[in-house]
């Protein structure tokens, strides 16, 4: 008979394990078979799709783009959502509205804002170089060319995740202890000082997980370069996802993209648990 | 504070604020023009720029060829993605309220295992997940409907809703519990009598979190639906690709943001009331 403690939690485990785990299993088997336009099924053709994604260069380049992209944006988004988060803690005025418009980016649909955006970096009928050329620069060809492409992307990432960051940093200096604050007021630290040696340190597990989490998501990224560049120009803003999509959907080579996709997953796993076990160290130190 | 910091303060404010709002004008100034106002190059503001015209946001609720639908879309929209996040929400509340609560045990998975496996969940790219989906569905018929989207969100948000639900019940006191069933309450009574109705701020905040990812999900309407079923970021972005003037992708891009735009308002209230800082850690 199924105790009270079954009827909490096995009603999500086994969605999930539906949902998830069954489809996770057959992508596997189907990553050892040759399934493509012309063989529809699954044959056994032993590891040879993961032969080739190792000398697929195409991949290797996406997900080099993809580390420097989620790099430099996380970086951004926790500097800038870090500094808005302080700039509105302490009482500012309209700091209620401010705080909601700050918020709202990360609400609005990223590949919805990516054709709005498309529209601003429009390079002769845009915004962006109109307001340029006012100071004689310009015209930028920011969708165009590898370097504006990268940077439009970079920049839409930034406006649309930063409220995240400053969502989960406000909201932990909002829960910070009073007393710390006094110590350091009564030892006469002035404001830098009492930022780096109360609140940085205070903000430590909150920052972790804040940029674990944008990690994890940038390391998804597609909507946005789906719309706003499709990757291009050639291959300058295409990122992991997205080129395994173009193997699988497109080309419809159904087992190397889940060779390939399976890949994918192990290196951000990976990768994602040595970051956290880097951050932990730099920032709590001597816990870990 | 002295006055260079303030100053300095003001003007970082006062900057990002025009960086976030800017987009949004653009586009309700874009959604007001015509053709002349467009090709002649960037224009802003209506009477001075440009003669305002209001064929953008008509076309959205013309029907016929000259038409686009955004009704359609709005209603599968909103449809899927509140279907899922009840779901989610309800199968997640329940599972972490176990997964504080009691000990479970499967050779050697314990309750840690456990939650992280629902939160884990994030991790996996959507698309590793297309291809099997995408044969799933088509095995139980669901391809291109609102039922086979809804099963696949609620893979989506689960792991949402039980990651800030777990969080959440795990600063309700045990005491809470243990004084219902002392009232002669079973664990399912006090969970439903006493616990669920002190959790409303965890639920809105859980709910509010499904809402935005479900919402705003592209790549699975994308892959998994074709014309029966539209979502508005399936149909905006097929819009974008064909021939659709700006007026009425503007007009578009605003209606399918604004429903969630409210939100904010709501996060706000939650987060400065500091009851968000136990939710999301």
């Amino acid at each position: 008979m199924l105790s009270s403690k079954h009827f909490f939690l096995l009603p999500a485990l086994l969605t999930l394990v539906a949902i998830i785990l069954f489809p996770l299993l057959f992508t596997v088997r189907v990553s050892f078979s040759s399934w493509d336009v012309f063989q529809s099924g699954l044959d056994f053709i032993g590891g040879r799709n993961y032969v080739r994604v190792f000398e697929d260069d195409r991949f290797w380049q996406s997900l080099q783009r993809l580390s420097l992209l989620s790099i430099i944006s996380v970086s951004l988004q926790y500097t800038l959502g870090f500094a808005l988060a302080l700039a509105v803690w302490k009482q500012v005025r309209g700091g209620r509205l401010l705080r909601v418009l700050f918020l709202i980016p990360m609400m609005t649909t990223p590949v919805v804002m990516s054709v709005i955006w498309r529209t601003v970096f429009h390079e002769s009928l845009g915004p962006v170089n109109d307001i340029l050329s006012v100071f004689g620069v310009g015209p930028v060809p920011w969708l165009s060319s590898a370097m504006g492409a990268f940077i439009s992307v970079l920049i839409v990432e930034v406006w649309q995740w930063t409220p995240f960051m400053f969502l989960l940093l406000l909201a932990g200096l909002v829960s910070l202890p009073k007393e710390p604050y006094l110590a350091a007021a009564i030892d006469g630290a002035g404001t830098w000082r009492t930022f780096w040696q109360v609140t940085f340190p205070l903000m430590a597990p909150i920052t972790i997980g804040a940029l674990i989490i944008r990690l994890i998501e940038a390391s998804k990224i597609m909507d946005t370069v789906y719309v706003l560049t499709s990757g291009g120009p050639g291959t300058a803003t295409e990122t992991s996802s997205y080129y395994i999509y173009i193997r699988g959907l497109r080309d419809f080579q159904i087992g190397y993209s889940a060779a390939l996709s399976l890949v994918y997953l192990v290196i951000m796993v990976i990768s994602l648990t040595i970051i956290a076990k880097l951050l932990l160290r730099m920032l709590v130190g001597r816990d870990e | 504070m002295n006055k260079f910091y303030h100053t300095l303060k003001t003007i970082f404010l006062l900057g990002w604020s025009i960086f976030v709002v800017f987009p949004f004008l653009w586009a309700l100034s874009t959604s007001f023009k015509d053709a002349n106002a467009i090709t002649s190059g960037a224009t802003y503001i209506p009477w001075v720029d440009f003669e305002p015209s209001t064929q953008g946001w008509t076309s959205l609720f013309t029907t016929g060829s000259r038409g686009i639908n955004i009704i359609g879309p709005f209603i599968d929209s909103a449809a899927v993605t509140l279907i899922a996040s009840l779901v989610s929400l309800i199968l997640g509340t329940l599972a972490a309220y176990g997964l504080s609560r009691f000990e479970y045990r499967l050779g050697f998975v314990k309750n840690a295992d456990i939650t992280f496996f629902f939160i884990s969940q994030r991790i996996m790219p959507p698309i590793v997940l297309a291809i099997p989906f995408f044969l799933m569905l088509k095995e139980l018929g669901a391809l291109d409907t609102i039922f086979g989207l809804v099963l696949v969100y609620v893979a989506l948000l689960l792991p949402i809703a039980v990651w800030v639900m777990t969080d959440f019940f795990a600063g309700i006191p045990k005491e809470l519990d243990e004084m219902a069933m002392t009232d002669g309450c079973t664990p399912i009574g006090a969970f439903f009598r006493v616990i669920l109705p002190n959790s409303v701020p965890g639920l809105v905040v859980a709910g509010m979190f499904c809402l935005i990812f479900g919402w705003n999900d592209f790549f699975f309407a994308f892959t998994l639906t074709f014309t029966e079923t539209q979502l508005l970021p399936v149909s905006i972005v097929s819009l974008n690709s064909s021939v659709t003037p700006w007026w009425s992708l503007s007009a578009f891009a605003l209606i399918s943001v604004a429903p969630l735009a409210l939100v904010a308002v709501v996060v706000e209230r939650y987060m400065s009331r500091g009851t968000m800082s136990g939710a999301i850690r």
